[in-house]
């Protein structure tokens, strides 16, 4: 996915024009330095991993250096999402709704496990098992929480990423593109849809799952501890 | 009786000229100012509230029932990620349940080690919450990046300690994992040394500014009685007058060889609230100072359970019941187990401050304006972690 | 605070009152409740006036809810409370308007559990969304498998534009036919 930022002019003449004081670059250099310099973040952030986030755009760690340290409120301002947290079934309909307001280009960084897929909290009945069912993801990051360094490092690999994006075939300048998906609604179980497979397939032998089941299944144990209490009414006073 | 709830809806004041609607709007889930993923819908006639309902769930994580079917050690890491902002205070609370389940003691150095990491979180979370209170006052970030720049300083020493800045996972059921490394009580004594020069700074910026000062005051004041039927605590309570800290009123661990006093408020406003983090960090460095002195030398870590940590499956507590709370930085925190004798709890429940202190939100915010109802959120300071467990 | 001299100034206090101490709790009957706790908080020896922590449990053919009560101004607690219900008819009268305290953590218990608290101005759900079916907490809870795309999901995605592969679509008819759900599989270790 990382093409070298390859520059279409040959080398020698580039730099015998740069000793004259001439700098010359492709129109696709310059729009793209443009853009990966100053990507502007949604402030959107979740649960613990935003705290990174926050930590990354204070002083210490210092995401402006990068161009991102404008976090826009609307995300009809900004370029990028930084999904940083856990996703829940309740608010996977808001993620993508807001991911559709956003205009093009824009990119998703998913920050930290849970994002990824599931997380710590993968045996959760409310957890939605990673952002990349319902929204294309571009860059994702692990770690719990990831530390300030790795949100950066991940914000350098999505630089590199927009250097390699070719202007001439740039999905947003042809007429009527718009990416913009379905939103899940609630359903009596869970979300419908469950995914959409468009954008994501479920592995067609899950591994986890042969290992250990399903493990989270409330009902494995089958007797209550006894204490001496009062019962209901159709077993004994004195016993559960 | 209890204070009613029944008028629910503030009477609009007479609109004399105009023949007004009311509006209503939804604040959050997604919104600078909700402190993570919180919505409140908001019923508003110009600019002030009729009413407000919070609408939480957005983080629910099912902690409770990942935690019955994982072992009792197994769920430490997954308190730290309650109330993420300080996670060793929710270990500090868990640990405190279980060892009073199953009757564990803990050697001295390890509760001293202990309540220098519970005192820690204390400043880290007062500190941040007033840099982000400001920040909902319009002060965009720059008392958050004087607060962080402090905050970095302790989170540099959790590191050495646990391993990790944030998620610790550093207690255990009668101790803690690992004796502090070489040179750390050392950094922590200069961090004692050099934290209230900063709250001066802190102080003299912040404390007599015009803006805070009318803005805040008599703002969103909660009567003492109200606190108390509500089931408030922490610092939100304690700015009303009631006079309840945990640290004193239980003395768990080893907090009753420590001098320390417990400010109150008066009158319960916003800026009530704000002073009363500031002095609770004054008194949290008192006590740091006295740990740090008094902390002897010896086992960290019960010896009898030095190797449940290799096998935590084969951890199984009598068969019984046990509540433990503490005081967390953001009211009382406390765990309800119920054991069966096996190696998973049975019932497992997370009494999060957060949760219960938002209770009160829409009393508070009637008859405001919609900046105002975003400042007191801000004041009662809020962890999402916590409020959907 | 001993739970034996509870008992004792609570027997005192309503002659014909059942009370069992429980783990250093005290069980009562479900229609006791109400006047228990208004005893506990009015009277001046013991002005029980700060409810921490209400807690459902889930023992298999019954629930139970326990109540924490403290003391502000006395420092006495913590003095529990214990009322089971049994599951097929889970009703437990409210101490909302005694404590306001028990708002949100009877809406919390209503929503994992399922019990239903008599006297809540409003009792619905708080962390799962409205329409979800199902008491969570409960032990014989099954969450559903979300790798597989079920009927209703094909025809929604349909609706919207979608293209399913067919393999999916197949699965999801036969699921449909054979009317069984997707819910998550039990683990072979604990059907042995």
């Amino acid at each position: 996915m990382q093409a070298p930022n390859v520059s279409q002019i040959e080398e020698g003449l580039k730099s015998e024009l740069r000793k004259k004081g001439i700098v010359v670059a492709t129109l696709e250099d310059l729009y793209n330095w443009g853009r990966r310099s100053s990507i502007w973040p949604l402030q959107f952030g979740l649960a613990c991993c935003a705290i990174e986030m926050i930590a990354t755009a204070c002083a210490r760690y210092d995401i402006g250096r990068f161009g991102a340290e404008l976090f826009r409120a609307s995300p009809r301002q900004a370029d990028l999402m930084i999904i940083a947290g856990t996703v829940t079934k309740k608010m996977a309909p808001q993620i993508v709704r807001l991911y559709n307001q956003m205009p093009e280009p824009k990119y998703v960084i998913t920050m930290g496990a849970c994002s990824i897929a599931g997380g710590p909290f993968i045996d959760g009945y409310n957890v939605l098992k990673g952002m990349d069912r319902f929204i294309p993801i571009d860059v994702h990051l692990p770690g719990c929480p990831p530390r300030p360094e790795a949100l950066l490092w991940g914000l350098t690999q999505l630089q590199k990423k927009i250097d390699s994006q070719e202007i001439e075939k740039a999905e947003w300048y042809q007429k009527g593109l718009k990416r913009e998906y379905p939103i899940p609604e609630f359903g009596p179980k869970g979300l419908i849809p469950k995914f959409n497979p468009e954008i994501w397939r479920p592995e067609t032998a899950s591994r986890r799952r042969e290992r250990y089941g399903d493990p989270i299944l409330t009902g494995k144990k089958t007797a209550a501890p006894q204490f001496e209490t009062f019962g209901d009414t159709q077993t004994k006073v004195g016993t559960v | 009786m209890s204070v009613s709830a029944s008028e629910k809806t503030y009477q609009a004041y007479d609109p004399v000229l105009h023949d007004t609607e009311t509006l209503e709007v939804n604040l959050g889930p997604q919104h600078p100012s909700t402190h993570g993923v919180f919505r409140m819908n908001v019923k508003l006639e110009g600019e002030r509230i009729l009413s407000l309902k919070p609408v939480m769930g957005y983080l629910h994580r099912n902690h409770e029932q990942i935690a019955e079917n994982m072992s009792y050690l197994g769920s430490m890491p997954y308190t730290d990620r309650l109330d993420y902002f300080n996670s060793m205070s929710n270990n500090f609370a868990y640990a405190l349940a279980v060892e009073k389940l199953a009757k564990i003691e803990i050697p001295e150095r390890g509760e001293y080690i202990r309540v220098i990491m519970a005192e820690l979180t204390r400043l880290v979370n007062h500190v941040a919450a007033i840099g982000f209170l400001l920040n909902d006052l319009g002060a965009f970030f720059t008392p958050v990046l004087y607060a962080f720049r402090e905050r970095e300083k302790i989170l540099d020493v959790f590191e050495e300690t646990a391993g990790s800045r944030m998620m610790c996972n550093y207690f255990r059921f009668g101790g803690v994992k690992r004796d502090l490394p070489e040179g750390t009580l050392d950094r922590i004594k200069k961090i004692v040394q050099e934290f209230p020069p900063f709250l001066d700074e802190f102080e003299a910026l912040l404390t007599k500014n015009e803006i805070l000062c009318m803005r805040c005051q008599n703002v969103g004041v909660l009567p003492y009685e109200l606190a108390l039927n509500a089931s408030i605590t922490g610092p939100m309570a304690r700015a009303s007058g009631v006079n309840y800290d945990i640290r004193k009123v239980d003395g768990y661990s080893i907090y009753k060889r420590f001098k320390f006093q417990i400010p109150l408020g008066k009158v319960g406003d916003v800026y009530d609230r704000y002073m009363i983090r500031i002095l609770e960090m004054r008194q949290s460095l008192k006590i740091l100072e006295q740990a740090v002195k008094e902390i002897p030398a010896g086992p960290v870590l019960n010896p009898k359970y030095v190797a449940q940590a290799k096998a935590p499956r084969n951890f199984k507590p009598p068969k019984g019941e046990a509540y433990g709370r503490v005081e967390a930085p953001k009211g009382e925190l406390g765990f309800y187990l119920v054991s069966d004798g096996s190696a998973q709890p049975w019932r497992y429940h997370v009494r999060a401050p957060s949760f219960i202190n938002l209770t009160v939100l829409e009393d508070l915010c009637l008859g405001h304006k919609v900046a105002d109802a975003v400042i007191i959120l801000g004041s009662i300071d809020i962890v999402l972690g916590e409020v959907d467990h | 605070m001993n739970p034996q001299d509870v008992k004792a100034k609570l027997e005192a206090q309503f002659p014909a009152i059942e009370i069992k101490i429980v783990n250093q709790g005290l069980a009562i009957k479900p229609e006791d409740l109400r006047r228990v706790a208004e005893f506990l908080k009015e009277s001046d020896e013991f002005k029980m006036n700060y409810l921490s922590c209400i807690t459902a449990v889930d023992y298999l053919d019954s629930l139970e809810s326990v109540y924490n009560l403290y003391s502000v101004d006395k420092r006495i607690g913590p003095i529990f409370l214990k009322v089971r219900v049994p599951r097929s008819n889970p009703k437990i009268p409210s101490l909302f308007d005694l404590y306001r305290g028990a708002e949100y953590q009877e809406r919390e218990a209503y929503d994992m559990m399922g019990i239903v608290y008599e006297g809540h101005p409003d009792l619905r759900r708080i962390f799962m969304w409205e329409g979800f079916e199902g008491h969570p907490l409960r032990k014989d809870y099954i969450p559903e498998d979300e790798d597989v795309l079920e009927w209703q999901d094909v025809e929604w995605l349909e609706r919207h534009g979608v293209k399913v592969p067919e393999e999916y679509k197949e699965f999801a008819r036969q699921l449909k036919e054979s009317g069984k759900e997707a819910r998550a599989e039990r683990p072979k270790a604990a059907a042995e």
